[in-house]
């Protein structure tokens, strides 16, 4: 393993290019540990995101050789192949389709306010002097609820969707798998206003089963298969008249 | 709710239906055609199985609507996604290729079979 | 200003899968009216619709019809993998759909090309 790793980073605010910093090379090394030996020892301008660095919280998603991940929890050697004592390149970027602020920081708001869009807010009548909602957790419907609620919303899959890159509308990967969750809540009472929010082409039916968000989530989620429920349910309902 | 995402979802919905319909001719179709084709296309061959076959007739008649429901759809999307046309432009020429399929097929069908 | 993906984000089997779906699925789109306007020949009777065949009876024609073959299995069996994913009960990306799709195109193909060469 050779001392020193050429490193390529996005720079720039409206517009932008690759900066490269040579980076010695550590045993067990992350893409984050060398973000940050950047800041702190070569480029102290250099603006990117991390909160927890043991992968929990998902802030610090950029793009990796062309991958969307969570930099503190992808290994430089795994990303990094040294092909006949020639050293690899790491090109770490900003997620792709949201707009830049600056080098690796990029405006999430979008990918928020799509969440907001798809109805991706649990809205409930019980008050405190109801009884426990009981619901049973074998129940087909929560075990389709729990397949998809660990999402923290770290914009990985929504980076990674080729659909999101086409139609500015779409709602994405991580907005529909949260709908999908509230959709099979038993307790939650805006169903209708929610299939109504995530049908039609700004919607699930624009997903094309790229299967892009499923295959790079960090916490292994399928989308694809959440919004494979929400395509049947809210054609269903389309088809009805219902919607 | 806006009914431009009433009418996509009914078109995903109509596109999948056909689909379905579609995996069942299409699989039929592939072994008439790799039957067919053996020892060599002609007319007379061809003609001499289809002509006067209504059941073949009314096979091939589902098979070229499921096409002119199942194709524009599709069509559609690779307008709008790849080459940037408009939602809009993108249906009509999608729903005038429909159209052209299903005239053709069923011209087509009623070549060889009438 | 946004970046984008290339085709590094699209190396992987699902992204391959819905690229050919699609591709398949425009030269199929592509080749039909001619389809239908070959067959139509036949209303003008049986020497104008031999005058076509006789006419696409060369190498490159037959080969191209092959490869028609070829897009025709896979865009089904491409297909039946998506009408699974969304009807059916799958809980992964069935990646052994892709392959299958991958085999049943194959053997149509070489089905076809035994029965060409017969």
């Amino acid at each position: 393993m050779s001392t020193m790793l050429t490193v390529k980073v996005w720079r720039g605010t409206a517009g932008g290019a690759f900066t490269r910093y040579e980076v010695p090379r550590q045993a067990s090394q992350t893409v984050l540990d060398v973000v940050t030996h950047i800041q702190r020892y070569l480029e102290p301008t250099l603006s990117y995101r991390f909160a927890c660095r043991v992968g929990m919280c998902g802030s610090c998603a950029m793009t990796v050789n062309g991958k969307a991940c969570w930099t503190c929890r992808t290994h430089v050697a795994k990303v990094v192949k040294d092909v006949a004592g020639d050293v690899g390149e790491l090109e770490i970027a900003p997620l792709s389709n949201l707009p830049v602020i600056k080098d690796l920081a990029t405006d999430m708001s979008a990918f928020f306010d799509k969440w907001a869009r798809a109805k991706g807010q649990f809205k409930g009548t019980a008050t405190r002097a109801d009884d426990f909602a009981k619901v049973a957790p074998a129940s087909p419907e929560r075990v389709a609820a729990n397949a998809g609620i660990e999402c923290i919303g770290c914009g990985v899959c929504y980076a990674s969707c080729d659909v999101v890159g086409w139609r500015p509308d779409y709602l994405g990967p991580a907005a529909l798998n949260r709908a999908w969750t509230l959709v099979n809540d038993v307790r939650d009472v805006q169903q209708p206003e929610r299939l109504r929010a995530v049908a039609g082409d700004a919607g699930c039916h624009a997903c094309h089963t790229q299967g892009s968000c499923t295959e790079r989530c960090p916490k292994q989620l399928a989308p694809t298969l959440a919004i494979a429920g929400l395509k049947r349910k809210a054609a269903k309902a389309a088809v009805r008249g219902e919607l | 709710m806006s009914t431009a995402a009433i009418s996509q979802a009914k078109r995903w919905y109509w596109q999948r239906v056909s689909a379905m319909v579609l995996a069942l001719c299409v699989f039929v179709h592939l072994g008439v055609l790799i039957y067919a084709v053996r020892g060599g296309l002609s007319a007379a061959g061809i003609l001499g199985r289809t002509q006067g076959n209504w059941a073949f007739g009314a096979f091939y008649a589902v098979f070229v609507v499921a096409c002119a429901v199942h194709v524009p759809v599709g069509l559609a999307n690779i307008a709008t996604e790849w080459w940037g046309l408009r939602e809009s432009v993108a249906l009509w020429l999608a729903r005038a290729f429909g159209v052209l399929l299903l005239v053709m097929g069923l011209r087509a069908v009623w070549a060889v079979v009438a | 200003m946004m970046r984008r993906n290339d085709q590094r984000a699209r190396a992987h089997a699902a992204y391959w899968a819905f690229l050919m779906h699609r591709l398949s699925g425009l030269g199929l789109a592509l080749f039909l009216p001619i389809h239908f306007w070959a067959l139509g020949q036949a209303l003008h009777g049986a020497a104008a619709l031999d005058g076509f065949l006789r006419a696409t009876d060369r190498p490159l024609f037959k080969f191209a019809e092959w490869g028609l073959v070829v897009l025709l299995a896979l865009h089904m069996t491409g297909g039946v993998r998506l009408l699974i994913i969304e009807f059916g009960s799958a809980s992964n990306l069935r990646k052994d759909w892709i392959a299958g799709s991958l085999g049943f195109a194959a053997v149509a193909g070489m089905a076809f090309a035994l029965s060409l060469f017969a």
